[in-house]
């Protein structure tokens, strides 16, 4: 065993900032991560253990101790529960004999659950030693554990029914599909890969780049929407030997899975991106930030890139320019939504836990290393590729007067064609429930932008997808009259929000709890009208938290009672104000009867 | 030579070299910020958010915030002052605090605040968390219920042999802070009284020694805590 340690940290050359990688690597040769492992790796890296701690127990797969031979995690995401999440739970509960949280006996098998995976459009599904097994059924489940109590390989327990596109790719062999609903002019449209790069070489300067960029007005598609032009602009101003390009493929936010689909169709559309953002910007290092429920794609990806390099596009004298030199490396995150922020997500690049930085400096002044380094979602990278070949003209073609081009969405929920559509900015919410086949007299509510978004009624409908109007990130769940809102929607939000903030901010850390407890009082019936009132107040609190989950972790809660209001009211109907229905009796003196020995 | 900026605080004209952290900027014109994350002399971290201030109309925190020129701060609206108080009424429904108890009453940040802010009951309900008390370490008592997270010892204090003692453990609800059984085994007498000096309440103690000074007679039994810096 400390030999596969050495082994591995050997392959970092011994470099403290790949921690990460060291650790993943380890969990995947040893199985888990326990005292006398942590204790070797500080040895080797001459670092303490409690900071090698700090980074294992950030991330939520790390595990200290054995999570069975097989381990799954259960995706615990809204629209997961939606499709049947807890029949499916059930069943493998019983078909395992243990609970979630738990594993064998004989150690072979685990079940755990997760948040949002990154599936919505295929849901129930769950990731098996980082597989993932989308729309799973009572009988696909029942199989799955025969199979591996047979201990039948991961290969085999998959079947051979892999998904469309490059998901049956060799190296990939995954059972997700793409559910492509509509392809657009911009990232679904004809590609050939290195004509980009070979059109800036020969045609235009790096500043040439970023002026194209800046009259296109394109726009950041992580959610923020800071102009991309600018960005590159102000990180090629900026002072430094050396700079980096991240390619932002974190997706964490539940509901959202575009950028799972451009990977595994695009993926060269991406680096291209990537490159040309080096160009522009002089860095000569890239690195995608993949999220660990997508690593069963990483060794597709490092193919791709291989083959890149093959092809001149990666590496020294890129196009035979010389001095145009550019490489690329991926580095795997292990399960934290707070690293899709920026400056969270370089910190674990780091080998640190993901805990955002106080701004300023930004990373375009100090990031990676803590050298000037540029941040960008996978689909700005190949929007900004499109932009290069076809100019800035043809793209402002498109789209509204703030917002041009398309946008790829990710559509899930209660429809009948949940998957990706990549539309021109300006259709209204009403426009995309048609396409996606839901019956706008049937739809409660939909979501736009995920838990940190905005949860709109019918009366909003109407309004557009633009960010002059409805911003969004690109995710819309659809959200039926059948459900419960505040129980099935609301509490599932807060929940997530509480298990995925870093903790250092205190009204982040301790309002998320409160708002769970709070919406869970209201759910059960015990709630009152001030109740209501204190959520909306408090929510004043979170806006000086330092990032972007802080600031929008109450959102959920609050969108609601803004547009749902009747509902809550509902909830807590008849609950008296002065005396406090979350009382209760047995359970605050149950210590005290212990203690006396009464029952 | 260093060049002096002009910039204002709550409409008051101040004065201050250009760069320094607004904290220690505001202290020199005489108005206090309150603080409890950050520590004179160790880099800032933003993290208890209790010094947020509005700079140019939009919230930021003075720790991490360095003045320029003609900045305009606003510190004490309504509406920051009621974020503090929730701040500190959040940490104190947080953890387990019970002050008559502890070996920091009259010295802890934490209860200072409470009694400048002249706090009552909390508007939050308390959350009663089971946490531990460490004791193994020969030097140093840990007691997580009165940890408020702020990371100052994690920054502030390294080993003789300049390696980290403290680090954070776990995220979000379950954050802590961890003491490295390696790293701290031969700190001497000097270095475990820093660990409790930096730390603002009662979370980090040192053995064998208590009530040196009688409560009553410690350091904000007489004089709320920012008093020294409105004075002058
Ligand atoms: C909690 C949180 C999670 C985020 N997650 C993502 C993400 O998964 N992908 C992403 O591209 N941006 C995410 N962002 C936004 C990034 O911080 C950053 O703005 C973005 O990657 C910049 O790229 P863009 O300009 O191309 O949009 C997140 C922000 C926050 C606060
Ligand atoms: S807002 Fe929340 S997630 Fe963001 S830095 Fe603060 S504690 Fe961490
Ligand atoms: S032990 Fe003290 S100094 Fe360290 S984080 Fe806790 S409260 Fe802050
Ligand atoms: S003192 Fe500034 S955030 Fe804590």
């Amino acid at each position: 065993m400390g030999n596969t340690i050495n082994a591995i940290i050997k392959k970092y050359n011994g470099d403290e900032t790949r921690l990460m990688d060291i650790l993943l690597d380890v969990q995947t040769e040893l199985g888990f991560i326990n005292d006398w492992t942590v204790e070797q790796i500080s040895k080797s890296l001459d670092i303490p253990q409690v900071e090698i701690l700090q980074t294992l127990s950030f991330y939520h797969f790390f595990h200290r101790e054995p999570r069975g031979k097989y381990t799954i995690y259960l995706n615990d995401s809204v629209v997961s529960n939606f499709y049947g999440k807890e029949e499916i739970k059930k069943v493998f509960e019983e078909e395992l004999g243990i609970k979630t949280g738990q594993v064998t006996p004989d150690g072979l098998i685990g079940l755990f659950e997760t948040a949002c995976i990154g599936m919505s459009d295929q849901e129930p599904a769950a990731l098996i030693n980082e597989h993932p097994f989308p729309s799973l059924t009572p009988d696909k489940v029942k199989n799955i554990v025969k199979l591996m109590k047979e201990k039948k390989s991961i290969e085999d327990i998959k079947g051979n029914k892999y998904g469309e596109g490059n998901n049956s790719h060799y190296l990939m062999r995954s059972l997700v599909n793409n559910n492509i609903r509509e392809k657009g002019a911009v990232i679904f449209s004809d590609y050939t890969p290195g004509e980009a790069v070979k059109k800036i070489v020969k045609e235009l300067s790096s500043t040439d780049v970023i002026e194209e960029l800046k009259k296109s007005y394109l726009r950041g598609r992580g959610g923020a929407g800071f102009p991309t032009g600018l960005k590159w602009e102000i990180a090629r101003k900026a002072k430094g030997d050396i700079k980096y390009i991240f390619c932002n493929a974190d997706e964490g936010e539940p509901g959202t899975f575009k950028d799972r689909v451009i990977l595994t169709e695009l993926p060269k559309l991406v680096f291209e991106g990537m490159i040309i953002a080096g160009y522009a910007v002089g860095a000569k290092y890239g690195i995608l930030y993949l999220r660990n429920e997508y690593r069963y794609m990483k060794n597709y990806l490092e193919h791709v890139l291989q083959e890149m390099r093959e092809e001149g596009l990666l590496g020294s004298f890129i196009n035979g320019k010389k001095g145009f030199d550019f490489d690329i490396r991926i580095q795997c995150g292990a399960g934290a939504y707070v690293c899709g922020e920026e400056s969270a997500l370089i910190e674990s690049a780091e080998g640190k836990r993901g805990e955002p930085r106080d701004r300023p400096p930004f990373p375009v002044e100090s990031g990676y290393l803590n050298k000037p380094t540029v941040v960008n979602n996978v689909e700005t990278f190949c929007t900004a590729v499109k932009i290069i070949l076809n100019g800035a003209e043809w793209y402002n073609k498109m789209g509204t007067k703030e917002s041009k081009g398309t946008k790829v969405l990710s559509i899930s929920g209660d429809c009948e064609r949940p998957g990706i559509y990549e539309l021109e900015w300006g259709f209204s919410v009403n426009d995309i429930l048609k396409k996606a086949g839901a019956k706008t007299q049937d739809v409660l509510a939909v979501q736009v932008g995920g838990p940190s978004g905005n949860c709109i009624s019918e009366k909003e409908f109407n309004r557009i997808l633009a960010y002059e109007d409805l911003s969004t990130g690109g995710s819309l769940i659809i959200i039926s009259k059948k459900r419960d809102l505040i129980k099935d929607v609301v509490l599932n939000f807060q929940h997530f929000f509480k298990e995925e903030s870093c903790g250092s901010c205190v009204p982040c850390r301790t309002l998320t709890v409160i708002y769970e407890k709070i919406i869970k009082k209201i759910v059960d019936g015990k709630g009152t009208k001030s109740d209501i009132d204190n959520l909306l107040s408090w929510a004043a609190f979170m806006k000086n938290n330092r990032c972007g989950l802080g600031q929008t972790a109450a959102n959920p809660t609050i969108s609601t009672i803004k547009n749902f209001r009747q509902l809550y009211e509902e909830k807590v109907k008849g609950n008296i104000e002065l005396f406090n229905p979350d009382f209760d009796e047995n359970s605050a003196i149950k210590d005290y009867m212990e203690v006396v020995n009464k029952k | 030579m260093s060049i002096f900026v002009k910039f204002t605080i709550d409409g008051q004209i101040c004065l201050a070299e250009e760069g320094k952290q607004l904290i220690e900027a505001a202290k020199e014109n005489n108005i206090y910020i309150p603080t409890l994350c950050n520590f004179s002399g160790i880099p800032p971290k933003g993290s208890c958010r209790i010094c947020t201030v509005l700079i140019n109309g939009k919230p930021a925190t003075a720790c991490t915030t360095k003045v320029s020129e003609n900045m305009d701060i606003k510190t004490s609206t309504e509406e920051l002052e009621n974020f503090r108080k929730a701040v500190i009424e959040l940490l104190f429904i947080e953890g387990n605090h019970f002050c008559p108890s502890c070996e920091k009453s009259g010295n802890c940040e934490l209860q200072a605040l409470a009694y400048r802010y002249k706090i009552m009951a909390p508007q939050f309900p308390y959350l009663f968390p089971k946490r531990s008390i460490e004791a193994w370490h020969p030097k140093l008592i840990k007691d997580h219920n009165r940890c408020i997270l702020c990371k100052r010892c994690i920054r502030g204090i390294k080993n003789e042999q300049g390696k980290s003692i403290f680090a954070y453990g776990k995220r979000g609800e379950n954050l802590e802070i961890n003491i490295d059984k390696e790293t701290s085994k031969n700190i001497s007498d000097e270095l475990a009284q820093k660990c409790m000096d930096i730390c603002p309440v009662g979370a980090i103690l040192v053995k064998e020694k208590g009530f040196t000074v009688p409560i009553g007679k410690r350091k904000y039994d007489y004089n709320p805590i920012g008093s020294d810096i409105e004075k002058k």
